[in-house]
């Protein structure tokens, strides 16, 4: 339903950002799914009103390379999938340690989704 | 490191109506590096948007934030419009361009105010949110609500206006204008603001695109980028382009904001004129299945809302991206190198809404 996905495999992700950047997109935001035995991230570019997103799948307990080095801004989305998956990203430029949004004592990792339906499939 | 210091600035500080902090990295007189520091008010509406079907996250939407929530509504139900094949009826069309309008209306005479008040201007901070009385008024009169208008419903609008109402939205358009011709030439003329503003917290086009800056922001910096040149609601069939100014400081963003309120009034009038008869709200069938993104101009810059569903009633996801978590990249950067002094107003110029940010 989404037009203009590609999708990029973890270890490209750096690659094909760099390249998004020097054709001057601008990154929207980075979206996270908990898709069962993986997180599916949607990271959203823009340029000129026209959105163009990277489907990256990260297996659980993986980490992901930080685009913030290429993007600054990238590093709140970036802090928010710490907070709300658990994911462990690689040396972001402000590292918040999964505590930017959820205090010490919020329930962690938020998103993850702990219970399915049985004959729930993904 | 030796002749350093830090300054806690916020979470509780007049300028900032919601709580956020900067730790400053001070130099003497000179900001060396700020550092935001947020969830002071998370509430965890993505979690629970998971646990209601998707027509009632119209309501929990409409929760994420006061002064945007038409848009927040707006954003969301256009996108389970797009996951289920929605053709939403013109009329709805046009009533939810008004609405989105009066909403950036009294947004923006919120953060006038503010401002004004910043400077210590206080008439002129009453002056502001006595004009946002006028839009607070119809807001109450049209929905029955000031704040949580409740306008949107997935396929259209929640409620119709008789045409002696709508009428009447004109009339106090005009009233509007008048009290806005009287602020308008103390933003743009005053020595004392044009001394705080002009030359503070400058960002350049270049740093604006890179840094993901949205609405305002990035349109003072020479970016002419507004979603709503996408054409969603009404804006596709009215006479828009965004405005833009080039100076990239505090005082471009004020005057970026000034030249928004007088286009809203514009766009109102245009909507009026236009609005065609017919339903608002057509009977929707069937569940939402798949994935949508959906984007919407807020007053503070480009709102997104991602969904994806399974075909059961409630959702797999609901992400919200803020305008304002967008914005503090940018502000960062405006404030390396700035005067301790400059804080307070190159703070308040991204209109920064916390509300929506932590949601």
């Amino acid at each position: 339903m989404i037009p203009d996905v590609t999708q990029v495999g973890v270890e490209q992700l750096l690659t094909v950002v760099q390249g998004l950047a020097e054709e001057g997109c601008r990154l929207v935001s980075i979206t996270g799914v908990d898709a069962g035995d993986a997180f599916e991230l949607l990271y959203h570019f823009d340029r000129e009103l026209r959105l163009t997103h990277l489907r990256v799948r990260l297996p659980k307990g993986q980490e992901l390379p930080s685009i913030s080095r290429i993007y600054f801004c990238a590093f709140v989305p970036e802090n928010e999938l710490q907070d709300f998956f658990g994911i462990r990203v690689a040396n972001p430029v402000i590292d918040y340690g999964g505590h930017m949004l959820l205090a010490r004592e919020s329930p962690e990792t938020p998103l993850v989704k702990r219970e399915r339906p049985e004959g729930a499939e993904r | 490191m030796p002749g350093q210091s830090v300054i806690p600035f916020g979470p509780q500080h007049p300028v900032f109506p919601e709580p956020l902090q900067l730790r400053l990295v001070m130099k003497e007189e000179r900001v060396l590096e700020a550092v935001p520091a947020l969830g002071y008010m998370h509430r965890g509406l993505e979690k629970l948007a998971e646990t209601k079907d998707y027509a009632q996250n119209v309501f929990l939407m409409e929760r994420v934030c006061g002064i945007c929530s038409f848009m927040h509504s707006l954003c969301y139900c256009q996108a389970l419009e797009d996951l289920m094949g929605i053709e939403v009826p013109p009329r709805a069309r046009y009533l939810r361009t008004i609405w989105a309008e009066l909403g950036r209306l009294q947004s923006h005479h919120l953060w006038l105010g503010l401002l004004a008040d910043a400077f210590g201007f206080e008439s002129l901070f009453m002056e502001c949110w006595k004009n946002r009385e006028i839009v607070m008024d119809l807001c109450e009169a049209t929905t029955g609500n000031r704040v949580i208008i409740s306008g949107n419903a997935v396929g259209g609008c929640r409620r119709d206006l008789e045409p002696s109402v709508l009428k009447e939205i004109g009339r106090r358009m005009d009233d509007l204008e008048r009290g806005l011709d009287r602020v308008a030439p103390v933003f743009q003329d005053d020595p004392l603001i044009k001394q705080r503003t002009v030359g503070t917290g400058i960002i350049t086009r270049e740093e604006v695109i890179r840094l993901g800056a949205v609405g305002p922001v990035l349109r003072a910096s020479g970016v002419a980028q507004d979603m709503r040149q996408l054409g969603y609601a009404a804006y596709g069939e009215l006479d828009f382009r965004p405005v833009v100014e080039t100076g990239g400081d505090s005082y471009s963003r004020l005057m970026a904001r000034l030249g928004e309120t007088y286009q809203a009034i514009d766009l109102v009038r245009q909507a009026l004129r236009r609005i065609p008869e017919g339903e608002v709200l057509p009977k929707v069938k069937g569940r939402p299945e798949g994935e949508a993104v959906s984007r919407v101009e807020q007053p503070r810059g480009e709102l997104l809302y991602y969904v994806r569903a399974t075909g059961k009633p409630q959702l797999d996801r609901v992400r919200v991206r803020t305008p304002t978590l967008s914005n503090i990249p940018p502000l960062v950067r405006m404030l390396e190198g700035c005067r301790l002094s400059d804080v307070p107003v190159i703070a308040l110029s991204i209109d920064s809404c916390v509300s929506c940010t932590e949601r």
